[in-house]
């Protein structure tokens, strides 16, 4: 059966996280490491130079971003959270890279310029949430309609779009529903 | 008895014209290709050897709107595909009808969110409504039949 983690995997992303530690020394808010997986929190300043390090580095290596995704931690303060998931396929390691952000209007800069691949990610996190990136060539909804307003997987928004109708409120629910005429 | 039996012996039927446009218009109503989501498969095991739906009339699918009269949506319609729903439900040219197979065309299914319009009948009008997550392609010919009882009970200046 394979084994789905390697030991030695975990040694040497532990030396990548102490290099990082010591390159940018008050960058890195946070490292948790859970069931061989690591997780570096970092802040939104010093994201894309630790990015481009990581992708240049030979040891490191991080040359595939899998994925960047958003969080809504509502109503936790820092509000929102960007994960971006990196791969090195040379060394065969997964690293996460994890920013939150303040507010209702969160910004981060973009990591379009380390790895061309996260315009979509950075499209449909914006598309979302509203998480704008700053400096991203292309910033628009990937989505939901172009003239849509409102990021809907944030957490205040309601999770259903009509009332489910019953046989107890269908007249109700069947006067405010937009019906087609012809 | 008498002079009909008499002219059907000799081969000549009479009819009212609007029996005669509707039988027309029920044998050879032509789907058009809709299918967005699993409703698709369905529709297309439908229209396949085992559930023939050419033998109700209709033969083929056009992809084509203008050149189709019945517009069968297959599947859960987005709000980024409405506008083009609509577009392509304009473009076709009278009578059209229009059959909403399964339960997300009908009525949003069991996405009840932001993505999902919740029934296509909030875009276009909808004759017959088929339920069903998918419905079996037996069920989507029953639908249809339906449609085909409808067209029957028409009248001429509906569509005049």
């Amino acid at each position: 059966m394979q084994r789905l983690y390697r030991n030695n995997g975990m040694a040497e992303l532990a030396q990548i996280v102490e290099k990082l530690k010591v390159k940018f020394p008050t960058a890195i808010e946070n490292v948790r490491e859970f069931r061989g997986e690591v997780t570096v929190q970092v802040g939104p300043d010093a994201l894309v130079e630790m990015a481009m390090y990581l992708r240049d580095d030979p040891d490191c290596d991080f040359n595939f971003l899998s994925d960047v995704s958003g969080v809504d931690y509502y109503p936790e303060e820092p509000r929102f959270g960007v994960n971006y998931h990196l791969l090195s396929m040379k060394h065969k390691q997964r690293l996460r890279l994890k920013v939150r952000l303040k507010g209702p209007n969160p910004r981060v800069p973009t990591v379009t310029s380390v790895w061309p691949g996260a315009n979509w990610f950075e499209r449909e996190t914006f598309d979302l949430f509203g998480v704008t990136f700053i400096g991203h060539p292309d910033l628009r909804r990937l989505l939901l309609p172009m003239d849509f307003r409102g990021h809907p997987l944030r957490r205040d928004n309601p999770t259903v779009q009509e009332e489910v109708q019953f046989t107890h409120n269908f007249d109700e629910v069947d006067r405010t529903k937009p019906y087609a005429k012809s | 008895m008498g002079i009909e039996q008499k002219a059907a012996n000799m081969g000549v039927v009479t009819t009212s014209l609007e029996a005669a446009v509707n039988w027309a218009r029920t044998n050879a109503m032509w789907p058009m290709l809709f299918g967005l989501a699993c409703c698709a498969i369905e529709m297309m095991s439908a229209q396949a050897a085992n559930f023939d739906m050419s033998r109700f009339g209709m033969e083929l699918m056009r992809a084509s709107p203008r050149q189709s009269d019945l517009m069968i949506v297959a599947g859960r319609v987005t709000r980024k595909m409405a506008p083009v729903l609509r577009r392509l439900y304009d473009q076709m040219p009278d009578p059209k009808w229009v059959v909403s197979m399964g339960d997300c065309a009908s009525n949003g299914g069991v996405f009840n969110n932001y993505a999902v319009v919740q029934g296509v009948d909030e875009i276009v009008p909808v004759d017959v409504y088929i339920a069903g997550c998918p419905p079996r392609p037996e069920a989507l010919i029953d639908g249809i039949l339906k449609l085909h009882e409808k067209v029957k009970k028409e009248k001429l200046t509906d569509w005049a």
